[in-house]
């Protein structure tokens, strides 16, 4: 197809050079050598040794013995102990070896002629002519109806084997479960180290507090997993509220905070990461894995990172005794984006 | 023959010669010569890697419990007692704290999971710098490629097993980067975790990809791997008495077992004494995964950190297109930009052989100055690759030099497109320069450092010839000739069908290899010969040295 052919060109080429050779002192020494043999059998000899101090550590040292030790700290020896005579055991069977390639065996570099491997024309036209007989006694090419059927079978066998994978998940609408969560109205939410419920009042200007819906625990109980924990926890933060520029939804009467106590998703809209960071200053909230950084004090927009969407924020108030209750699931889904969330 | 007249050794060599007529095939093995240098250890220390990964790995089998079912913790580490956890990282507390060794041999497979990546990386790097991949070894480039993809795929898989908190924050992101995958993405999360995250399900099913198919799939490949570099035989370095078609070095027996063999024993002698001194990956100080925590500056094994840079770095765009939310934030720094990285990693050897239209088979490896622009692409990529490392850790930069991460995010997405650039350009400045000074020492000589005083006063410096060793080096350079622009009609007029493709190719040709400086013709280093001559029989000759 080409006439592209390789530019280099052969002339100038001088013939090679002989392989350079020098001796070695244990080839002209025999002290030397004797030397060298000795610290081989030496290498071997301390391998075996550290093999047998590896069996006596893990049978003599108490395996929760700890001591503190410089540089490393406080430590368990059991480990060190056994890693170190392990290792130096395999070591020096590695440094006796090449010891003994370097000292004693033969340094002379031998030449081996490479064989041009690819096969004569006339080879690959008789490999050509026996596939070439072997289809047309087949009949692939002769009997089209035989050749198409096999075709489509070989299409569509495969498709049992990936129809079967369908039994990996157990939900029948996944979409839909990424965009609820068990929040409802009238859920308390309570701090999720005590579980305790939250009194609105009892927060000051500035905290932030990691909350989940009461229930969760039990829930969890139940079911085993921490699929709702995922999607339902949430940070309480409290604004001044002539800071607040703006909320995602509530009116005048009905506003979505309680007395500048805002509640939004813990769950970061870049890939889902729990956030942690909150600086009060800025009312940002950064999240610690991509860095995207939200305005808690402006409807959880995004101010700087890889996220696109706002943090979702949970419309909450207070019930009769004053703590803290949600009034809905949130309005918009939770977490990072999918095909099917805006939909 | 009688039985009685041989000795142990001939009696097994003569049963395996007769049920596999081994001895023609194993003398010749024995025989088999590779050549020595420094960098061809860096595929030997991936390979013992590998094996020190699954010895360990077998190991850790025997004790590690794969499920997701919660319990209550009550071993011998007391901080975490009384506290609720998967069974995955009890047991992973109990390999640590409860298995005499446990510990070690878990330090030991994390250890050398890090070496067998970072292993690859550099090996990799040998072969392209120094065009070890040319014809007819493209093959074992590509597989090489897919080896080191599902090295970091499987190193992924196995630091999220224990499912302490670091290794489930690193699984909800890549939950999250499967949630945008367009069209089926919501569909492929719901089925790889059972259901919704972190659900019960993913961990037992992670275990198996992680000690059976991926694992399996490596084995495979390298066998492959290996059995190609045994067929093709290994390149070599130029040097006095190596050619295209020869190999210099050591047969296999005895040296090269007791080398490769002892360097077997040195790796795995190494990565134990490091799990012994040095702690790796401490799942106990996470404690266990919780989807509503998550500890502040973590970060991934080494070889996740251009990804995870790139997640970092990627600004917040996201599009509608038929009906669907396809989150480009993710979609591009975490599939695209990878797939592009490793699909031209693994067609390059094919874009270099369309552009030099080289088709001959190499033996002989390049040093790196001799190929400028591969060697200045290879730098450039690596840059690219470096940034996005580094973008990894933006947060650690940060706080470590005091500084706004918004501006060093900033800086590096502007980064990523000037350095590599700036990079090339350098890159392949110092080629050519060193190219040129390889040319002047072949005809000029190297200079002495001596200096002479000419009757007239003027100063020159004397200049000797190098040795015959340092010019076999020098004149195994190969000058590429760039493709010549093709006509874009033949004789008679007629349009050529694939003038357009081919203008293209003599492009790229040209951009590849037009500022190659080439080797001294015959002629010029025989009159360099004679001019050395003429110096040795006494006779200074301004002129030479004053070049």
């Amino acid at each position: 197809m080409s006439d592209v052919v390789h530019h280099e060109s052969s002339e100038n080429r001088p013939a090679p050079a002989p392989i350079p050779h020098e001796l070695r002192r244990t080839d002209i020494d025999a002290r030397a050598a004797r030397r060298a043999e000795r610290q081989v059998a030496t290498m071997f000899a301390l391998s075996a040794l550290f093999a047998v101090l590896f069996v006596v550590s893990f049978v003599g040292i108490d395996p929760e013995f700890e001591m503190g030790l410089p540089v490393i700290g406080t430590t368990r020896p059991l480990n060190i102990a056994m890693g170190v005579c392990m290792g130096l055991s395999i070591l020096l069977i590695g440094t006796g070896a090449i010891h003994w390639a370097r000292k004693l065996m033969p340094d002379v570099e031998v030449v081996e002629e490479r064989h041009d491997f690819a096969s004569s024309d006339e080879d690959k036209a008789r490999l050509a002519e026996t596939f070439g007989a072997g289809v047309e006694d087949s009949g692939f090419v002769k009997r089209p109806i035989i050749r198409r059927t096999l075709l489509g079978a070989m299409a569509l066998f495969p498709i049992p084997l990936v129809v079967m994978l369908r039994d990996l998940g157990h939900d029948p609408d996944p979409a839909g479960s990424l965009k609820r969560t068990m929040w409802r109205s009238g859920m308390r939410l309570v701090t999720d180290s005590t579980h305790e419920p939250i009194k609105a009042d009892a927060i000051p200007v500035g905290n932030l507090i990691n909350a989940i819906p009461d229930g969760l625990v039990e829930l969890e109980e139940e079911e085993g997993n921490l699929n709702e924990r995922a999607k339902a926890v949430i940070i309480v933060v409290r604004i001044d509220p002539a800071d607040i520029v703006s909320q995602q939804g509530g009116t005048a009467e009905e506003p979505w905070d309680y007395n500048g106590v805002l509640a939004y998703s813990k769950v970061c809209t870049h890939v889902g990461c729990p956030i942690s960071l909150y600086e009060q200053r800025t009312h940002h909230l950064l999240c610690p894995c991509h860095q995207s950084t939200f305005d808690l004090a402006d409807s959880g927009r995004v101010v700087f990172g890889p996220a696109v969407r706002r943090m979702p924020q949970l419309a909450i108030s207070v019930d009769s005794e004053g703590y803290l209750i949600a009034r809905g699931d949130f309005a918009e889904p939770i977490g990072p984006s999918f095909w099917e969330i805006a939909q | 023959m009688s039985l009685t007249q041989q000795s142990p050794t001939s009696k097994v060599l003569t049963w395996a010669d007769e049920r596999f007529g081994a001895a023609k095939g194993l003398r010749v093995a024995m025989n088999k010569v590779f050549p020595d240098h420094w960098s061809f250890m860096l595929g030997e220390i991936a390979l013992y890697s590998f094996i020190i990964i699954l010895l360990s790995g077998t190991y850790l089998t025997l004790f590690f419990v794969p499920s997701m079912t919660e319990i209550v913790y009550n071993g011998s580490y007391v901080p975490l007692k009384g506290v609720k956890m998967t069974e995955a990282y009890a047991s992973s507390l109990d390999i640590s704290f409860d298995v005499r060794g446990g510990l070690l041999m878990r330090q030991i497979h994390h250890w050398a999971a890090l070496f067998f990546v970072g292993a690859m990386s550099v090996h990799m790097l040998r072969v392209f710098f120094t065009g070890a991949f040319r014809k007819p070894r493209e093959l074992n480039w590509v597989i090489g490629t897919v080896l080191l993809t599902l090295g970091i795929v499987e190193g992924f898989a196995g630091y999220s097993l224990p499912d302490d908190l670091l290794s489930g924050t690193g699984l909800r992101i890549t939950q999250g980067i499967i949630l945008a995958t367009p069209v089926i993405g919501t569909w492929a999360s719901s089925l790889l975790f059972g259901g919704e995250f972190p659900g019960t399900d993913f961990i037992p099913r992670l275990f198996t990809i992680h000690v059976l198919l991926v694992p399996g799939i490596i084995l495979a490949l390298v066998t492959v791997h290996m059995l190609l570099v045994v067929f093709h035989k290994h390149t070599q370095f130029p040097g006095p008495g190596r050619t295209n078609k020869n190999v210099v070095g050591y047969p296999l027996l005895p040296v090269y077992v007791a080398k490769a063999g002892g360097f077997f024993f040195i790796v795995f002698g190494i990565t134990t004494l490091l799990a012994a001194l040095v702690t790796i990956n401490p799942i106990w100080m996470f404690g266990p995964y919780v989807p509503n925590a998550v500890s502040a500056g973590s970060q991934p094994d080494w070889y996740m950190g251009f990804l995870d840079g790139a997640v970092r770095l990627m600004p917040g765009i996201e599009v509608q297109i038929f009906g669907g939310t396809l989150g480009l934030n993710m979609l591009v720094p975490a599939m695209v930009i990878p797939g592009i990285m490793f699909t031209l990693l693994g067609l390059y050897p094919w874009i270099e052989a369309w552009a030099s239209g080289d088709r001959s088979i190499h033996n002989l490896l390049d040093r790196p100055r001799n190929a400028p622009t591969r060697t200045a692409l290879g730098v450039m990529a690596l840059t690219f690759y470096v940034i996005l490392w580094a973008s990894g850790g933006n947060d650690l930069i940060a706080t470590t030099f005091g500084l706004s991460i918004n501006s060093i995010t900033w800086t590096l997405r502007f980064g990523l497109f000037i350095l590599p650039a700036i990079a090339f350009w350098v890159t392949k400045r110092i080629c050519l320069s060193l190219q040129r000074r390889d040319r002047e020492k072949l005809l000029h000589g190297r200079e002495s450092g001596r200096i002479m005083r000419l009757p007239h006063g003027e100063f020159i410096e004397i200049h000797e010839p190098i040795s015959d060793k340092e010019k076999a080096k020098l004149l195994s350079k190969v000058d590429i000739t760039p493709l010549a622009l093709p006509a874009a009609e033949d004789a008679n007029g007629v349009a050529l069908p694939q003038a357009r493709k081919r203008r293209i190719q003599a492009k790229v040709s040209q951009w590849f290899y037009a500022d190659n400086v080439p080797r001294p013709t015959a002629a010029e280093l025989e009159e360099a010969e004679a001019h050395f001559a003429h110096l040795e029989s006494g006779h200074h000759d301004r002129e030479l040295e004053s070049h």
